[in-house]
């Protein structure tokens, strides 16, 4: 259907990426869960794309490098913070640089409707020293991502490809015309040992190379097509990239704009020639000052916004704000109704004995952080990813015996596989005098952001059977010395005495407790109505 | 502002399960069919246990932001009544507020095609031909309980002719 380059279709920002992925010959996508990112492969996959979950940011970064060095296109998708996690491998990939195109596409969450953090993830592209694409609406998604893809081959480069909520999840008008990108070469692998083997003799050139590279590309991005300048009328002018863009020009539909599309290397050659005849020009970015920041470096006069407009999404009202100087105090938004644990979720009799029992719980991320809410107000810390387990740890060293006692590190089945293995090494290396108890909240689907298969549900993406990786197997073959597996909420008053005999007993334990979470069980009856 | 008077900005709000989202995807289904550019708004996430849901969606020549400014929707559509106070500050002066309660005492095929129903009672409200509403259904909705959405739609149409003060 796609091959009609007129085709008018009404798709969300990720929906965008994944058409222009399959159009682009993308031959694997893989990532992990994450909101508001995840809809990118499960579309991918159901356009007949090949698209894969891993088991974390990293893993599938790795993956989509092997990707690339094989001279194949790849795409790995991730939210914000799973950038941190896959940031080891990029740093390093970029040194490297691919054969075949890298893409990145990170979703970052101003506001933060559904994480953890508001980072702004812009500042990887800096650090890394990799070109920044940022679409502000569908259209630009699916074009944008064929340039993407074309900049990766022509300097061997991954290329970070940055959406926020606002891009991702909105729908708007698509026409799926042909990308600029070559059709794909067929995959091969060319050895290269100088240049993909990172020991610090090779490293070192590769460095220099890769400056070089930025340099290049930043010579190109000022005259490149991915910025453009919408015509005005007025004596201010706005510099904005991504969905502020859009909330500039319906703010200020006569201020001449600077649509920013490639943000890192920043035009500012362009930028500056933009600016010179302004009475005053404004950059208008969500999240942090960089190109404002980078605009004033280059000794530009640019006005950026006040402080409070670092936090929380930009909208119309906020953009006229800032270009009218006005820090007046925003009034809150009525508050709506929070999310809950759904009735008759398992997590429900859980985190009812944690609070009855006064645990001390370091939690970890999924629906069962939102254990930390009323009635349960049963959760007392959650970092990120697996921290669960490692905090639990911590604290366990640190707080006197009757209080290290209390601690229960609570983490889901999903996150276990992400980054919980780790923590149970450490627990068995550097156990705690009081012992430790870890509950594995084993529901059997990433629930959170949306019911995907992982490692352990024996399912891949695309519904289809796989390996089932089982924990106490696991758990068993690392030494773990005491595991149990229970259905807490079919038997709470076991649960509850199990769980309070192993605290008491001062020893290594991890309960797994085991229910699937009933939108799972209803979506997998509705899968697979013969089972 | 450039446009506004040819941009129509409609707000959706409901709890999670309702079907918000499906309610929204029809709309901008209807204004995409009928040639119009479209923008739809929302934030999933934690939507889908149990928290408010809203939704943005702006229709017309052309549209910049996909979302909303406070105090400028035509139409606030509520699904669950205490979602009205919490999105009555997106509303214009002028703007209309449809709340559940015009469907009380009133047979539905099912209490889940309340969200369609209700986008019935709206589509009175609007410059779209029913044709790009039977076009957009009949696109977004399963087979098996397409036919109960149709009967829902035209209950809620019909009660829209009744309150629509112009159709």
């Amino acid at each position: 259907m796609t091959d009609n380059p007129l085709e008018r279709l009404l798709l969300t920002g990720n929906e965008a990426l994944a058409h222009a992925a399959r159009k682009a010959g993308i031959r694997l996508g893989s990532g992990y869960p994450g909101t508001p990112s995840t809809e990118v492969l499960q579309t991918l996959d159901a356009i007949g794309g090949k698209a894969q979950w891993s088991p974390n940011e990293k893993v599938a970064m790795e993956v989509a490098i092997g990707v690339a060095f094989a001279g194949a296109r790849a795409l790995v998708t991730m939210k914000h913070v799973g950038l941190n996690v896959a940031a080891d491998p990029l740093f390093t990939v970029a040194e490297t640089g691919v054969d075949g195109a890298l893409v990145v596409l990170v979703a970052d969450d101003p506001g933060m409707a559904s994480s953890q953090n508001e980072q702004d993830s812009r500042r990887y592209a800096v650090a890394a020293g990799i070109p920044l694409i940022e679409p502000s609406d569908s259209q630009e998604t699916y074009d944008f991502f064929g340039h993407a893809v074309a900049i990766s081959e022509r300097w061997g480069i991954p290329v970070l490809f940055r959406m926020t909520t606002r891009v991702s999840h909105s729908k708007s008008i698509v026409r799926a015309g042909a990308l600029v990108c070559e059709p794909p070469r067929k995959p091969s692998f060319r050895r290269d040992i100088p240049g993909r083997v990172m020991i610090p003799a090779y490293a070192r050139p590769a460095h220099r190379r890769l400056r070089q590279k930025l340099e290049q590309i930043a010579a190109w991005n000022e005259s490149g097509p991915l910025n453009k300048i919408l015509p005005g009328t007025s004596e201010t002018g706005i510099v904005a990239a991504g969905i502020a863009m859009m909330h500039a020009r319906e703010a200020a539909p006569d201020a001449p704009l600077f649509k920013v599309g490639m943000s890192h290397p920043l035009p500012v050659e362009a930028i500056r020639s933009f600016a010179a005849p302004l009475k005053r020009c404004v950059v208008i970015e969500e999240g942090d000052p960089i190109m404002v920041d980078t605009c004033r470096a280059a000794g530009l006069t640019v006005e950026g916004k006040p402080e409070p407009f670092r936090f929380g999404e930009l909208n119309v009202n906020r953009v006229l704000r800032i270009l009218n100087h006005d820090t007046s105090p925003e009034t809150a938004p009525p508050p709506g109704r929070p999310p809950q644990l759904c009735p008759g979720c398992p997590h429900r009799t859980v985190f009812e004995i944690l609070h009855k029992l006064d645990c001390i719980v370091s939690g970890d991320i999924g629906c069962y952080t939102l254990g930390v809410l009323p009635p349960f107000q049963a959760m007392d810390t959650c970092v990120c990813m697996g921290a669960s387990i490692g905090v639990g740890l911590g604290l366990r060293h640190a707080l006197p015996p009757e209080q290290a006692r209390r601690v229960v590190s609570v983490i889901g089945d999903s996150t276990f596989v992400h980054s919980g293995i780790t923590g149970i090494a450490e627990m068995l290396y550097n156990p705690p005098e009081t012992g430790h108890v870890v509950l594995i909240l084993d529901n059997h689907t990433t629930a959170m952001t949306g019911l995907q298969d992982h490692p352990g549900t024996g399912r891949t993406l695309d519904g289809e059977p796989a390996h089932t990786l089982f924990f106490e197997d696991m758990l068993r073959g690392m030494g773990v010395p005491d595991i149990q597996v229970l259905d807490a909420q079919a038997d709470p008053t076991v649960f509850e005495k199990l769980l309070t005999e192993r605290l008491q007993r001062g020893t290594l334990s991890v309960i797994i407790t085991r229910k699937p979470c009933l939108l799972a069980a209803r979506k997998q009856r509705q899968a697979d109505p013969g089972g | 502002m450039m446009n506004m008077a040819m941009v129509t900005n409609i707000v959706i709000a409901g709890v999670g399960g309702q079907g918000v989202i499906l309610a929204s995807d029809l709309l901008s289904e209807a204004a995409f069919i009928a040639g119009l550019d479209v923008k739809k708004a929302e934030v999933h996430g934690m939507s889908q246990r149990g928290g408010s849901v809203n939704s943005d969606i702006r229709f017309g020549q052309q549209v910049w932001s996909p979302m909303i400014p406070d105090g400028t929707a035509d139409f606030l559509l509520v699904l669950e009544p205490t979602q009205g106070d919490p999105n009555r500050h997106r509303l214009s002066p002028s703007g209309t507020e449809i709340v559940p309660a015009v469907m009380d005492g009133v047979q539905l095929p099912h209490p889940r095609t309340l969200n369609v129903a209700m986008l019935g009672v709206l589509s009175r409200h609007l410059d779209l031909p029913m044709d790009v509403w039977t076009a957009a259904m009949n696109a977004l909705i399963p087979a098996r309980i397409l036919d109960m959405n149709h009967t829902a739609f035209a209950t809620g149409r019909s009660i829209g002719e009744r309150t629509s003060g112009h159709a």
